[in-house]
């Protein structure tokens, strides 16, 4: 065995363990649990301990009772080692150290021989490492905006640091925020005229969008390449300079303040994209299946209407879902062109509920949870076709 | 194919793109060139209304007569600088009612009252009194007079319209308002957030493309800043980064790693000592930068994936046969593969982050040094109101950003057709 991938495979496992077992800390932290130093240096030794006793031990006792005992003694040390802390907090100790020597699985005194196996012991615990890292960074202000909205503005500034929910309350007292701006707020109106302008957008922007796709991707006629590149160029051009012409002209028009106005606006500026995404998948429909449909004497609208679109379903539905997704979060036309209760969107309701300071966080957090989990919800759920969406587009947010 | 078919289908082509042209062209490119027009006058927020004269209706009993009817019609013209020319004012009564004394500007004819008020400087004030009485001597229903809205025209030039034209909201753009800072802080953001997201999105993609479990769910998850509302996203981070009471300062509190909570997003500048060397970090645009890294990794992460999961995996293999170490596949494999969709993918970025807007003005409304050129157009505009100043800013971000298109296409653009 060699000492120094020995020594590597010491020092990088065990530094992988110090930092779940800190994850797991902190979230241990965020429960209200009284912990105030992170116990680096020793987890880090016992770490240290705990890879080597495994490489040592090696396949001389059956792998599970290997893992259990070994876990549990780390447990049990980490338990000594750090302040006083409740039982399930060490069980989750256990069930990471568990996890922990189980990928430790394929290390042994002759694997530890192999070539570059420093740097393939290096690689293996970045990946793990960085998985658990981005999970970690992406989903934590999510599980911030989640809790937040079930606790109380008083309760966080006593504590900021206790997320607990008190399951024992009432559903109607945990709920309480969701109440609030539902009744207090309007948001259910709010919700009704988001859902209204996205859904609203789609269909007129796919009205729109599916001819002009069918023409570029199909026809020819003069200025078609112009139209294809300035699509494109178009798409590049941001919405902040848009803004004052439109809010002048809208202004006089009296279409701010208006839904239909920003129906416009939202189908304008999406129609680009659309328009790109449809006749990239239309030009990859054998155009002999359209000439026998001109063979039965169909005209270019029986063509779109009955080849064009029932082939090419799936890019519609991800087009749809995109340009939904753009409309339901945009926020800038939103911001301009409202100014009234009356008709705000969900997002400008929520910039709004934020200019007042005395507006409590948990109203906040609650229009935000709101506000994101539909697109959540729709992104899990369709996730296949938005992805083909969002690389097709490749250009727009 | 005979000429009149190919007829028959540019007619076709040109019904079927006609509604989505003119549509953009109407709200895309029409503002882009009218922002030219607007830059070069001296005009604000206030004017863009179109003057109009305006009444208000109140109906009084005299005495307790109640067959005559006071009525005052409160007049006045809506704007405070430009005068209405030719008022012409209409209002409808029941049968039977008719005015008394009237004004000699008025007529009376078949139930309406029809009066010519000729022009009306700016800022017009005027009462305007009628007496009307039922001629059958019947009690007038105050309710119906009341409910008959007056109608009143007249001619006003438009601000937008007129032809005096000035250089000066240029001259401000340029020499006022701190433009070399402006421009430093917008490229400065633009450039870390184009390079932070490239990076991380590299870093995510390699992680993701391994064989593990839960693939597909790491890779929805990643996703999740890239497809959530920014309003949402933007307040949550205020509320972590929150120096009196916000998660994060609190934990680093708590763990001693800090001592005082930081203002991560109202701070301008922060001093670090690195080796003895004492330099100022810009924090508030720092953490914007973050924030915008946080979100569009994901779009970064999402097409290196795409490509990295179409490089043969027989290179790999081969490579694994002439014993290169995991390095070196990366740097003669993997990064070969992915230059070109990294070149497209910066230039994007640039010009994305470029004109975000969204984003800094969720987080920090551009104080604490955060100001960037799209920020700049909302606050000469709305903020300060002069909208001549705020299309003169855009039209400076629209020259940009031809500059930087000029340039991709000239340097990668014949690679990204390639890809």
């Amino acid at each position: 065995m060699k000492f120094k991938s020995l020594a590597i495979f010491l020092i990088i496992s065990s530094f992988f363990l110090t930092c779940i077992l800190s994850i797991w800390k902190i979230m241990a932290t965020l429960q209200g649990l009284s912990f105030t130093n992170l116990n680096i240096s020793p987890i880090f030794l016992i770490g240290i301990l705990l890879s080597l006793a495994f490489v040592l031990i090696g396949n001389k006792i059956n792998h599970l009772i290997k893992i259990f005992s070994l876990s549990f003694i780390f447990s049990f040390l980490y338990f000594y080692l750090n302040e006083a802390s409740p039982y399930w907090y060490i069980f989750g100790v256990f069930l990471i150290t568990l996890f922990f020597t189980n990928k430790l699985k394929k290390y042994t005194t002759q694997s530890l021989k192999e070539d570059f196996i420093s740097e393939k012991i290096i690689f293996d615990f970045i990946t793990l490492f960085g998985i658990i890292f981005f999970a970690f960074v992406i989903l934590f202000p999510f599980y911030i905006m989640l809790v937040t909205s079930f606790k109380t503005q008083i309760a966080l500034l006593v504590n900021p640091l206790d997320f607990s929910l008190d399951f024992t309350k009432s559903l109607t007292d945990l709920f309480k925020s969701y109440f609030v701006i539902f009744k207090t707020y309007n948001f259910g109106r709010y919700i009704l005229i988001s859902s209204a302008v996205s859904i609203g957008t789609v269909i007129v922007t796919l009205l729109f969008a599916i001819p002009a796709a069918y023409a570029v991707a199909r026809l020819n006629f003069f200025g078609k390449n112009f139209l294809s590149t300035s699509i494109l160029i178009i798409y590049m051009f941001p919405a902040i300079v848009l803004v004052i012409p439109l809010y002048t002209v809208f202004s006089q028009l009296g279409l701010r303040n208006s839904i239909f106005g920003l129906l416009i606006v939202y189908t304008a500026t999406t129609l680009p994209v659309a328009i790109y995404m449809l006749q990239g998948y239309f030009k990859s429909i054998p155009k002999e299946i359209e000439d026998a449909g001109i063979m039965d004497g169909q005209n270019w609208f029986g063509i779109i209407l009955k080849i064009i679109i029932p082939l090419s379903l799936p890019a519609i539905a991800s087009v749809a879902l995109y340009v939904f997704m753009i409309a339901w979060n945009e926020f800038l036309f939103s911001l301009m062109f409202l100014d009234s209760p009356k008709s705000f969107t969900l997002s400008r309701a929520i910039q709004y509920l934020s200019g007042d300071a005395e507006t409590p966080r948990q109203y906040l957090m609650a229009g935000s949870v709101i506000v994101t989990l539909p697109v959540l919800f729709i992104f899990i759920y369709f996730e296949k076709y938005l992805v083909s969406g969002l690389t097709a587009g490749s250009v727009k947010e | 194919m005979s000429d009149s078919l190919s007829k028959l289908e540019k007619r076709t082509a040109y019904t079927l793109v006609l509604p989505a042209v003119l549509l953009v062209f109407a709200i895309v490119l029409f503002p882009i060139f009218a922002n030219v027009w607007i830059s070069l006058k001296d005009i604000e927020l206030k004017d863009i209304r179109i003057p109009e004269p305006r009444a208000k209706k109140i109906v009084k009993s005299i005495s307790e007569n109640q067959s005559e009817l006071k009525i005052i019609y409160k007049l006045r013209n809506s704007s405070l600088i430009q005068e209405i020319r030719n008022v012409q004012f209409q209002d409808k009564f029941p049968t039977n009612v008719s005015p008394i004394n009237l004004d000699p500007r008025c007529n009376f004819q078949s139930k309406k009252i029809v009066c010519n008020f000729g022009n009306w400087q700016a800022k017009y004030r005027e009462n305007f009194e009628i007496t009307v009485v039922n001629n059958k001597g019947e009690i007038i229903d105050k309710k119906i007079i009341k409910s008959q809205k007056p109608i009143l025209s007249g001619k006003a030039d438009n601000p937008l319209l007129t032809t005096n034209f000035t250089l000066e909201n240029f001259k401000k753009v340029f020499y006022e308002n701190n433009f070399v800072e402006l421009l430093l802080t917008t490229f400065y953001f633009t450039f870390f957030g184009t390079v932070g997201a490239i990076i991380f999105g590299i870093l995510a993609a390699q992680l993701v493309n391994q064989n593990i479990q839960g693939r597909t769910y790491m890779r929805g998850i990643l996703l999740f800043p890239y497809v959530g509302p920014v309003v949402a996203l933007a307040y949550t981070w205020t509320l972590l980064l929150d120096p009196n009471s916000g998660t994060l300062n609190a934990l680093l509190v708590n763990f001693n790693i800090i001592e005082q909570p930081i203002n991560l997003l109202g701070q301008k500048y922060i001093t670090m000592s690195i080796l003895g060397f004492e330099f100022k970090l810009r924090l508030a645009l720092t953490t914007v930068i973050f924030f915008e890294i946080w979100r569009y990794f994901p779009l970064a992460f999402l097409f290196i994936l795409a490509r990295l999961q179409a490089i043969p995996q027989s290179l790999y293999e081969a490579a694994e046969v002439d014993g290169a170490s995991p390095i070196q596949k990366f740097i003669h494999i993997t990064l070969p593969q992915i230059t070109a969709i990294i070149s497209i993918l910066f230039m994007i970025r640039f010009i994305w982050n470029f004109n975000k807007f969204e984003d800094i003005f969720l987080l920090t409304g551009g104080a604490s040094g955060t100001r960037t050129l799209p920020i700049n157009v909302y606050q000469q505009g709305f903020a300060v109101s002069d909208i001549g100043m705020g299309s003169a800013v855009s039209i400076v971000i629209v020259m940009l950003l031809l500059s930087f298109m000029i340039i991709y296409f000239r340097l990668i653009g014949k690679r990204a057709n390639e890809v």
